[in-house]
């Protein structure tokens, strides 16, 4: 054990304390949101409930169970998620392969075309007419039109690069073709970037609002954050004309729903977890 | 025709044969560059709009060209005062969050570096880095309930601000323009820095112990540590977070502006992007819209490259 200065401790002390305010803090919205779904009606209005549920109800719950649009959503949202990840993941895994290839022709050229993106953008309005214009303001175009990502290809890339030559040089004299280059030997040498990589995608396809919400019209096509945002500004509008008398607080029922989109995150957490923090570490962001 | 010369003909028959014999590699980057031209770079040629009497029925490039007018009725038109409210408010939002965002994951990861305590680490940063993983839909829905002041109930934060006095009795925080910077502003250090700590920590694991202890054995303390040895040693680090900061200055997060704004606050949270969308997308005005786009990226695009090249000049770290 080596020896502390002085200053050391205390330092360490303060860390040891201002960390765990912060993650508190970081903690409480969520914890605090469970707490007030679950509380009944005249605790919660008189302002009773600061952290630990008030006269447990669980009524609205049992109201969101039986609300058809919400499971239409959060089916939907599960739909996009997983075939807009596998999307994301066959053309950043095929592109960052090719990249990863020293004797690829136009190397930097190339490089340079998906980095660029990163720095300029053509802007909303563009990016919207290309939508309509192209016939994917609908479902198709959230799954093809989206996700993929300069920064995790460049992620992908610098992993590939670092697989050791010699077992490539093996599979080629053994007649292995690209593709079962990439299966056999990439895609399980790199196991930690692709779960990081696949779970930056899902969790930006699951938590992803704005053009879905631009190109989703049909009511039947909505994902959850659009529905949920539709639930939230119904409810201020509903709240501000008329305060209706509910058997529970209306605010109960926004927390219900926003407890509800935290679940699946908090479900995948741990995995997210175990990886992201390897997997942001593995490439810079260099070009 | 246009005739090519032999030496050019040549080049091509040559590159013709290497892509030939290795076409499986050049097959699977396809599929990527089709992918960037159609979704990415065919909307940055749709910036043209800017330029353009733009007439849903003709297109793009069908519509008639009119040079810089829309620009100049961006900016000195009937949108004038909205279109430099939003400049101003980009540019100031982007500033405030710089200078109070960026300091705190550095401080959050000097303090993470502190706690030899595996588990109680491990425990307090799977708390610190929830909120990023959430969405803007869910964390601006907390924040509008928490911070909601009504008839009936008010929000347990708003009911807490106003009771330390913070905020004046029967102020309604997210009604009010002066709270719309300080909330959006805290709103992200609450969702991002303990996210954002992860690369700073990572940098502080980096540096070698052994120049801790060299420290030590001169006689220095804590803070002389952490001055000229951590600092240091996340150098490179920081210099790339804060150019990819500032190249990303004018890209404000219109999401969660765009979910946490109303009229009433349009006077301090109304950004350029979040003014394109009100003006291009829900008043239908595409070219004003796209020359107002257009105007964002190419000075986000000149904020990226100046920063970069400054860095090159005085620390040698560069993004390119």
């Amino acid at each position: 054990m080596k020896r502390l200065t002085k200053s050391e401790i205390i330092f360490k002390i303060l860390a040891y304390i201002l960390i765990g305010l912060f993650s508190i803090m970081a903690l409480y919205p969520v914890v605090y949101a469970f707490s007030a779904s679950i509380s009944g009606k005249i605790p919660y209005e008189a302002g009773k409930v600061v952290l630990l549920p008030k006269e447990l109800n669980f009524q609205v719950y049992k109201l969101i169970y039986e609300d058809k649009g919400f499971w239409i959503s959060y089916v939907n949202s599960l739909f996009y998620t997983t075939y807009g990840t596998a999307w994301s993941m066959l053309i950043s895994i095929t592109g960052a392969y090719a990249l990863s290839k020293k004797r690829l022709l136009f190397r930097r050229q190339l490089n340079f075309f998906v980095v660029f993106t990163m720095w300029f953008n053509a802007g909303m309005v563009p990016m919207y007419l290309n939508y309509v214009n192209m016939g994917v303001a609908n479902k198709w175009g959230i799954i093809v039109a989206f996700g993929v990502q300069a920064y995790n290809i460049i992620l992908l890339r610098n992993y590939f690069e670092g697989v050791p030559h010699e077992i490539e040089e093996a599979a080629t004299i053994d007649g292995a073709t690209e593709f079962q280059m990439i299966r056999s030997i990439y895609i399980p040498m790199s196991k930690a970037a692709i779960a990081t990589v696949t779970l930056f995608y899902a969790t930006s396809r699951w938590n992803g609002y704005f053009w879905a919400r631009m190109l989703l019209t049909d009511p039947m096509e909505l994902n959850m954050q659009v529905y949920m945002r539709i639930l939230v500004e119904n409810y201020q509008k509903m709240f501000d004309d008329m305060p209706i008398d509910l058997p529970y607080a209306a605010d109960s029922y926004i927390f219900a729903i926003l407890v509800c989109s935290i679940i699946p995150v908090l479900i995948v957490y741990p995995y997210i977890q175990q990886y992201f923090a390897k997997g942001v570490n593995l490439g810079g962001v260099k070009g | 025709m246009v005739k090519s010369d032999p030496k050019e003909q040549n080049k091509l028959i040559y590159y013709g044969k290497i892509i030939l014999k290795d076409w499986q590699l050049y097959v699977l980057v396809i599929p990527m560059i089709i992918w960037y031209i159609l979704w990415i770079y065919k909307p940055m040629a749709g910036l043209l709009i800017a330029f353009k009497n733009y007439k849903p029925n003709l297109g793009i490039l069908g519509s008639d060209f009119i040079g810089f007018t829309n620009f100049k009725f961006l900016m000195t038109g009937p949108y004038a005062q909205q279109f430099w409210q939003a400049f101003r408010n980009t540019f100031l939002i982007s500033l405030y969050g710089l200078i109070f965002g960026f300091p705190v994951p550095i401080i959050l990861a000097l303090l993470f570096s502190e706690i030899t305590h595996n588990f109680y680490r491990r425990v307090m940063q799977t708390f610190a880095f929830l909120p990023h993983f959430l969405s803007e839909v869910t964390i601006t829905g907390l924040v509008l309930t928490l911070l909601y002041k009504g008839e009936v109930t008010t929000g347990v934060i708003a009911h807490f601000l106003t009771s330390i006095g913070l905020v004046p009795e029967g102020t309604s925080i997210i009604q009010t323009a002066e709270y719309f910077r300080p909330l959006y502003i805290i709103t992200g250090i609450w969702k991002e820095s303990g996210y954002n700590s992860i690369v700073y920590f990572a940098a502080i694991m980096g540096i070698s112990p052994v120049l801790y202890e060299a420290l030590k054995v001169d006689g220095g303390n804590k803070f002389q540590e952490i001055r000229y040895v951590t600092f240091p040693g996340m150098a490179p680090t920081l210099v790339i977070m804060i150019i990819l900061r500032i190249g990303r200055m004018l890209s404000v997060g219109y999401e969660r502006i765009i979910l946490l704004y109303n009229a009433n606050t349009y006077k301090t949270g109304d950004v350029l992007s979040s003014f394109v969308y009100r003006i291009g997308l829900e008043n239908g005005n595409q070219a004003i819209g796209g020359a107002a786009d257009m105007f964002n990226a190419i000075i986000g695009f000149t904020l990226v490259v100046g920063a970069n090249y400054i860095s090159r000049q005085i620390s040698e770290t560069s993004l390119w």
